[in-house]
């Protein structure tokens, strides 16, 4: 009988154990913030960003626009031209003059504290979440494009046409300006964004004002490149190898 | 009011009203049909995720900005008192506002989602955004316009005491709102040719150059068509603003280019836009500078064309389309030259990082804009039928105060 409860008992702890750690595990090992209850409101204690080691980008991006492309669904509008087409995050090839030494990356919304975007639209449509997050409200958006001119890294696109079968998570319409937003919905859900996930070698993401958090640790010992750092926007989004 | 000019309507609305009204009118309707067209999504258009502003931008801020320097007419008779400006005033401040509003209206119609606008009369304005004062600013216009043409147009004494305060309102009001168009283009820092706080006044100095010559080219037309006499006097006033607001905005231009050329970094925007680097050079030279300054200048101060009408049309005709060239260049031109990711390295991507991006309109983007142009022009017409916008007799003996008879 006791040799039945102290089975009984490992099993139970084991048991115990394993659904701990599965509980646990996205929070604690995978990533350092727990996910959001849909009812809680963003807090300003966090500020997201990214890390994205150039030189450990293999492929130098395809792997993040592919996912994104998935997870977002943009990139296969029917009438637009190619210039025409939404690009959330594109793949950018730089080749130094003098030195001829030559690197590809990925480029999108930077995620900037200052974000010109934000200062310029009329309505107040672009905007910045309390957690450093830059997106498109898209039922204020009036499709003026004023945001496209005044953001230093292109990072915007503007829907040229009627869009069909969205995917849940990401609100896209015709005639509104659109970008990375930092995977939001996954965020939320306690999910690095899907770009990270798809370069997990090369891209780091996590709370910036955390001093505990990986990325803060990495940052404060090896720094990160903004691009266009003269421009002052204390961007959420940082490169190493660039 | 101040001058006892007499005014009335068009009477005769003969087979020419109609005429000039129903080409004016199939152009709004050539609007709408672009409207239409577009109304399915920007793909039928020239303009892409590199050039986002494009042709309808071209006339609308064309336009807006011939607003206000169509109502620097008025503002000479009223805030400077002078007087033969002052007969003049009521059709400068009606074809301002008909100006802005056609100007606004593909303004409006080039908008992604139209129906959200409806979201910024609700509160939904952000005060940081020029854009956003820019909508206070035009809905103001319009709203001291109507004031200042009541002041024009009333008899009373209420109306008479208060012309010179609106007036002046009404000037200051309009450096506001062109210094606001021009600060749309002059504080983009990601933008090589938008970077620079000139663009407020230069658009000012644009503004008179415009609207004065569209207010000649009204007033002559008008006039001709409805057989009223207008003397040289009143031309030649029109005359000598029109050539000095020219040379104006030679100087602010030069201005502007030599100080871009000073910063090394702006070197390349310059050689692109000014330097022969790509047909946005040919434009500023031939366009801009010869055909839309420096001939308009010569019609204007040759000692031989002197009270020359063909020649005051020719340079008013060549200065709106010199102007219209330079709202191209500054619109256009300013989005085709690349943003600097990485300054001292070449870039390319499948977004035209790197690359100087080409734009050519489509024929909804232009039927919008002249959509615009034959709205404003519409207005104008309709009013002068049914206002007293228009004085019966602008002959040198009536409106020159300082008419001599001849001997």
């Amino acid at each position: 009988m006791s040799n039945i409860n102290s089975y009984r008992r490992k099993f139970l702890i084991g048991v115990t154990g394993t659904a701990a750690a599965v509980t646990l595990a996205p929070g604690v090992f995978l990533r350092q913030v727990q996910a959001k209850a849909n009812d809680e409101a963003v807090s300003d204690k966090v500020r997201w960003g990214m890390l994205i080691d150039v030189n450990k980008l293999e492929d130098g991006g395809d792997a993040c626009i592919e996912a994104c492309k998935k997870e977002h669904g943009w990139g296969n509008e029917e009438h637009s031209s190619d210039l025409q087409d939404a690009q959330w995050i594109r793949k950018v090839k730089v080749t130094e003059k003098m030195t001829g030494k030559a690197m590809s990356l990925p480029v999108m919304c930077q995620h900037c504290e200052t974000a010109p975007c934000i200062d310029v639209c009329p309505t107040g449509a672009s905007m910045k979440r309390p957690d450093g997050i830059v997106q498109v409200n898209k039922h204020v958006c009036i499709g003026c494009r004023y945001c496209m001119m005044a953001c230093p890294y292109k990072a915007r696109s503007f829907i040229h046409e009627t869009l069909t079968d969205q995917r849940p998570g990401t609100p896209r319409g015709k005639g509104t300006v659109e970008s990375c937003n930092m995977c939001v919905n996954r965020v939320d859900a306690g999910k690095n964004p899907a770009c990270v996930d798809a370069a997990p070698k090369a891209m780091l993401f996590g709370d910036l004002n955390d001093p505990e958090s990986k990325i803060s640790k990495v940052l404060k010992k090896y720094g990160g490149t903004q691009i266009r750092a003269d421009l002052g926007l204390n961007t959420g989004v940082r490169y190493w190898g660039i | 009011m101040a001058t006892k000019a007499v005014f009335s309507e068009i009477k005769n609305s003969g087979l020419g009203f109609w005429a000039v009204l129903g080409f004016f009118g199939l152009l709004v309707l050539g609007g709408v049909w672009a409207f239409m067209v577009m109304h399915h999504g920007h793909y039928v258009t020239g303009m892409d995720n590199q050039i986002v502003w494009g042709m309808p931008h071209v006339f609308a801020i064309f336009l807006i900005v011939a607003a206000s320097g169509a109502a620097n007419i008025a503002t000479i008779g009223t805030v400077f008192g002078k007087k033969i400006y002052q007969p003049l005033g009521r059709l400068s401040a009606f074809l301002a506002a008909a100006l802005l509003v056609g100007g606004l209206i593909v303004l409006l119609l080039d908008l992604g989602s139209i129906g959200h606008v409806i979201e910024m009369a609700k509160g939904a304005l952000n005060f940081k955004s020029i854009f956003a004062w820019n909508m206070i600013l035009y809905s103001g216009f319009l709203g001291i316009i109507v004031v200042y043409l009541w002041t024009m147009m009333d008899r009373r004494k209420i109306a008479k005491a208060l012309y010179k305060p609106v007036g002046i309102a009404n000037m200051i009001w309009r450096f506001l709102l062109t210094m606001g168009t021009g600060s749309i283009f002059g504080f983009l820092v990601s933008r090589q040719y938008y970077d620079a706080a000139i663009m407020a006044p230069l658009f000012i100095v644009i503004s008179y150059v415009i609207g004065t010559a569209i207010y000649t080219l009204v007033l002559m037309a008008s006039f001709k068509m409805t057989g009223r006499e207008l003397g040289d006097a009143v031309l030649n006033r029109l005359r000598s603003t029109l050539a000095i607001f020219i040379a104006a905005v030679l100087f602010l231009v030069l201005a502007r280019h030599l100080a871009n050329l000073y910063a090394t970094e702006h070197h390349g925007v310059e050689g692109y836009m000014v330097g022969g680097g790509s047909g946005f050079s040919s434009l500023f030279w031939y366009g801009q500078i010869v055909m839309g300054s420096l001939i308009p200048m010569f019609l204007i101060w040759c000692r031989f064309l002197k009270n020359n009408r063909f020649a005051l049309i020719g340079a008013a005709i060549f200065a709106i389309l010199g102007g219209f060239v330079q709202f191209y260049i500054i619109l256009i031109g300013g989005q085709s030259y690349p943003l600097v990711l990485f300054p001292n390295a070449e870039v390319s991507s499948s977004f035209g990082d790197g690359a100087f991006n080409a734009y050519s309109a489509t024929l909804p983007e232009f039927m919008l804009g002249l959509g615009g142009v034959g709205l404003t022009i519409c207005m104008v017409i309709i009013g002068m039928r049914f206002l007293r916008l228009l004085p019966t007799n602008l002959a040198d003996e009536v409106a020159d105060p300082h008419h001599k008879a001849e001997v």
